[in-house]
């Protein structure tokens, strides 16, 4: 049997050759035959969990709720260096400075990515702002964020931390964050479906020990992976509860 | 618990004594002084069923001026302010209690005396169907309802 694995959509687009090594790797590792498949959109990916094609998946916070709630999906591992954290950015030039100087009509740049548009509305509360008194673009990728800020057809954008420490040096000189997330217990889930749970401990040892040898350490560094770390199920239900309380 | 302690408040203070739904009592100390959590924090703490705190994050630490051995074990009532009325608590209790999700604006009392309001969320954790604690999460509040909450509780 082949199994299905996908990543959440908001990863970064110069890791994709990492991921497709990673498949490689985990195959061989696992002794199992895995079809790596990744979707354009957070949309297009949901339909494809709602179908049950998908076995394998490093998941964003906010998906992870629902596939280990409602799908029976066990949390593996995480990767040990990372934290979900957001940013709300505005043009160099803006005169808005921070979030309360922000008013009703504010307009927003955004990704579909569920958790970082929870974690930023979250950020724009103090200001008064909510989804009924701002104006939200949505937009396909974080640098078309960038664009939309750039030409000031938005006010604010929201990223995903890491995205926006990887947009181009030149396009960072023209942004501005305004605030960051210091949340640093939402984060990412590899979790393996009802389907692969049989290979949950053989998945979890090999990834591990991924960093002790030398193919798989290369592997971790085209993710910008230092490790990875096992998460149990208490831990993904903590942060379950934790996203649970900040949706609406 | 034990009582406040004047060396930990800097400057005037005020004093109240509370008589605790468990019947235990504690002489608390507080001023007027306001501490603002930062932009883009968030406060997360656990309880045990009976409401003691098992666990903290680094910021509900920093804004309750505590050490986090002075936390873990305690009532998560160690951060009640004499201003709230206990009907907010009442509320949130009986509204966990039934797995529902409860929001509400509260005003915290510090170690040192001083306060910080939040917007507080707190759940129940359902596993394998029971009620094993609650997870509370604070953000930083907007100063209109603040302003709002305040006028309200004073009328509770």
């Amino acid at each position: 049997m082949t199994y299905n694995f996908t990543v959440s959509p908001d990863f970064n687009p110069g890791h994709i050759s990492g991921w497709f090594i990673f498949n490689t790797w985990l195959q061989r590792a696992i002794n199992e035959e895995i079809h790596l498949e990744l979707y354009n959109s957070a949309h297009e990916q949901r339909k494809a969990i709602a179908d049950d094609q998908v076995e394998l998946i490093y998941a964003n916070p906010y998906d992870a709720t629902a596939l280990v709630r409602d799908k029976g999906f066990i949390p593996v591992a995480q990767a040990g260096n990372k934290t979900d954290e957001a940013i709300i950015a505005v043009n160099q030039e803006s005169p808005i400075l921070n979030i309360e100087q922000l008013s009703g009509g504010t307009r927003i740049s955004s990704t579909d990515d569920p958790d970082v548009r929870m974690m930023c509305m979250i950020m724009l509360e103090p200001a008064g702002l909510n989804k009924s008194n701002t104006i939200t673009t949505q937009r396909d990728a974080y640098i078309l964020i960038a664009k939309d800020l750039l030409k000031n057809d938005a006010d604010i954008g929201f990223f995903l931390e890491e995205t926006y420490s990887e947009l181009s040096e030149m396009t960072r000189k023209q942004l501005r964050p305004i605030v960051r997330s210091q949340i640093h217990v939402i984060h990412h889930l590899l979790l393996v479906g009802p389907q692969l749970a049989h290979k949950k401990d053989k998945i979890q040892s090999s990834l591990l020990s991924m960093a002790d040898d030398s193919k798989g350490a290369g592997v971790l560094k085209s993710l910008d992976f230092e490790r990875w770390v096992a998460v149990e199920q208490e831990e993904a239900e903590f942060m379950i509860d934790l996203m649970d309380t900040l949706a609406e | 618990m034990k009582n406040m302690t004047p060396d930990d408040i800097p400057g005037e203070y005020q004093e109240h004594m509370f008589n605790y739904h468990d019947g235990t009592q504690r002489k608390v100390l507080f001023t007027n002084i306001e501490t603002q959590l930062p932009e883009g924090r968030l406060i997360v703490s656990r309880t045990d069923l009976n409401g003691l705190i098992t666990d903290v994050n680094p910021s509900f630490i920093e804004m309750s001026a505590y050490h986090k051995d002075e936390l873990i074990g305690q009532p998560h009532y160690i951060l009640r302010h004499p201003e709230m009325p206990s009907a907010a608590f009442n509320d949130l209790w009986s509204t966990v209690k039934q797995r529902s999700k409860w929001h509400g604006y509260v005003k915290n009392l510090r170690k040192d005396g001083g306060f910080y309001w939040v917007y507080a969320t707190v759940i129940a954790n359902i596993r394998n169907g029971a009620i094993t604690g609650f997870t509370s999460v604070r953000r930083r509040a907007s100063r209109t309802k603040i302003d709002e909450s305040e006028t309200l509780y004073q009328t509770l």
